[in-house]
């Protein structure tokens, strides 16, 4: 009764099978941490135990989030990442090259088979790659840094089957928006999502990890993908390595996860989720003229390169409303870079975009470029909880970087395909 | 005696901790904790009291100073119908009690905001002096009590590494 969930954690707990329930301890193959919750949180615990990191070619160290560090105390938190990176004598540190979900497999370093844990809670990111990955807090961090091991009860599997192809203009954004609107935030359980079907096989590798990416916004441990070509080809193309056996984890098993959802991309419109939970998911339309104030894409659920092409997509030859202001992070220095070199960010700048740092920002709360009070947000993002990236009286919609663009063009919120084909 | 802070609303990770002073330190982290749902919650709560949440408590983010201001405000126990995962983790980590309320108890009519209440860890149970009623929580798998009862994680681990050594050095 194998399920890629089952596999994944077998492996890593040293046994041949797993049923779901049991309680086991694995052996972590990479622990990701950011300049937030990482050494800032975990050096004081480490000391306290008197460990060091307990196979320093096993963690990588982003710094994505009090970028740019430019307080007094960012800087002190920026200088302390880099000096236990320093002691700790780790190799795999990116130092303001972008959002950690986002720059751990660019560079390579996850692939199928992989059992992975991040200080973050969109860690289930890493899924997409056919990699058991979940996120955890500092003191958990803590532990697996000191003895590389964690416990896990094992999950049941959800399978999240999406049948048929997606239309124009609609993503993985608001197959995910859907999701939430049909199970809740709550729906995940705790348990591994397992996505599946012919229109989770057609997406792009990044498309995918959108997905995976929002396993978190179910409440989902998990939020897998079984590996297939597609993920092989990206893998090797960012200078990772792919285990012999990794086409073994290329286990669908529809008929032997415990739950099993349908969905229909064919007929799925573009969606938008009103204030202050991703659960308020309806189609785009129904939000027709709604006034807002900022347009935001960004973080590493909206602002990849991927997101990024499509945005420029909808901009080109266009300008936006007045009275709306356009802000774009992109997700990677090496999205950004790509997204250069394709003539995609001067289409962005010419519509009227003003460019922030490549780091997680306003959708976590943190920099100057918050929300006030009054204001309203269009945003690409994967959360808009009550007073998250501003001002408690601050309110955020969510979309599709598709939706976003377009309704800054328009002015108000729109569904995209409306000037798209119009 | 305890006062029960009860929250029929979903209660995230972001309004636990809120974003824009997660650079600050703890204490002032915590005087901001529940501001945006609840301002008077920081000031008034008092040591020992229990929080009652509404279900997939602590959804959001992996930010543990969601849990670890709630303990440093001095609550006792954080009791839901069911938890966000990572914040269960977490709260067991940092050794803050939670634990899981069926959720028909859950709407029981003396679990009111402000009650006045009685928790006790060693049984998981509730107990409401105005009813002379005793509810029961979800008791918890036997590791991780040990691990809340050790002071979380880190305390746990020090006794292991100690034990450890001290077999090692036998």
């Amino acid at each position: 009764m194998v399920t890629l969930a089952r596999k994944l954690i077998a492996r890593a707990a040293g046994q041949p099978a797993v049923s779901t329930g049991d309680v086991v301890i694995c052996k972590v193959d990479l622990a990701m941490i950011h300049d937030s919750g990482g050494p800032r949180r975990v050096k004081p615990m480490l000391e306290r135990l008197g460990r060091h990191v307990w196979d320093k070619d096993r963690v990588v160290v982003v710094t994505d989030h009090y970028v740019p560090a430019d307080t007094e105390e960012t800087r002190a938190i920026q200088a302390l990442t880099r000096q236990w990176v320093h002691d700790e004598d780790i190799a795999n540190f990116y130092d303001q090259q972008g959002i950690c979900h986002v720059v751990l497999p660019e560079r390579g370093h996850l692939s199928p088979g992989m059992f992975c844990v991040g200080g973050d809670s969109h860690s289930p990111t890493g899924g997409a790659f056919g990699a058991y990955m979940f996120g955890i807090g500092a003191t958990e961090m803590a532990g697996v840094l000191a003895t590389g091991e964690i416990w896990l009860r094992v999950p049941e599997t959800i399978l999240i089957q999406w049948d048929n192809s997606l239309g124009a203009c609609v993503t993985a954004k608001d197959m995910m928006l859907a999701v939430c609107g049909e199970i809740g935030m709550g729906g995940g359980r705790y348990q591994a999502i397992q996505y599946a079907g012919t229109a989770i096989k057609d997406l792009s590798m990044q498309e995918r990890m959108t997905m995976s990416n929002m396993a978190a916004e179910l409440g989902a441990q998990a939020g897998l993908i079984a590996p297939d070509q597609v993920t092989a080809d990206y893998v090797l193309a960012a200078g990772g390595s792919l285990a012999d056996d990794w086409a073994d984890y290329a286990i669908e098993a529809a008929d032997k996860a415990e739950d099993h959802l349908t969905f229909d991309a064919a007929t799925l419109a573009p969606q938008i989720a009103a204030p202050h939970s991703p659960a308020n998911a309806a189609d785009a339309a129904e939000f027709e003229n709604t006034k807002f104030d900022v347009a935001y894409i960004g973080a590493c659920t909206g602002a990849k390169y991927v997101d990024l092409a499509a945005a420029a997509s909808v901009l080109k030859g266009r300008r936006i409303a007045s009275g709306i202001t356009l802000k774009v992070a992109p997700a990677s220095k090496q999205d950004q870079d790509r997204a250069a070199d394709e003539g995609i960010m001067s289409i962005l700048e010419d519509a009227g975009a003003q460019f922030l740092a490549n780091s997680c920002g306003i959708c976590a709360g943190y920099g100057d470029d918050r929300l006030a009070d009054d204001e309203v947000c269009l945003s690409s993002t994967a959360r808009n909880f009550k007073g998250r990236m501003g001002a408690p009286g601050s309110q955020v919609y969510l979309a599709s970087p598709y939706t976003v663009a377009a309704s800054a063009v328009t002015g108000t919120m729109r569904d995209p395909r409306e000037i798209m084909e119009g | 005696m305890a006062r029960l802070w009860r929250f029929d609303e979903t209660i995230d990770t972001d309004v636990l901790a809120p974003g824009k002073y997660m650079k600050s330190p703890l204490a002032e982290l915590a005087m901001h904790c529940l501001e945006a749902v609840r301002p008077e919650f920081a000031e008034n709560v008092r040591a020992g009291d229990v929080m009652l949440g509404a279900p997939n408590m602590g959804v959001g983010s992996s930010r543990e100073q969601a849990a670890e201001v709630l303990k440093h405000l001095g609550i006792a126990a954080v009791i839901a119908p069911s938890f966000a995962g990572i914040f269960y983790r977490n709260a067991i980590n940092l050794g803050l009690p939670v634990f899981t309320i069926d959720a028909k108890l859950h709407d029981h009519p003396g679990l009111t905001d402000g009650a006045e209440i009685t928790f006790d860890f060693d049984s998981a149970s509730v107990m409401l002096p105005a009813s002379d009623t005793i509810l029961e929580l979800e008791p918890l798998p036997d590791f991780l009590r040990a691990m809340i009862m050790d002071g979380g994680l880190i305390p746990h681990l020090e006794k292991r590494f100690h034990t450890t050594a001290a077999a090692e050095g036998a």
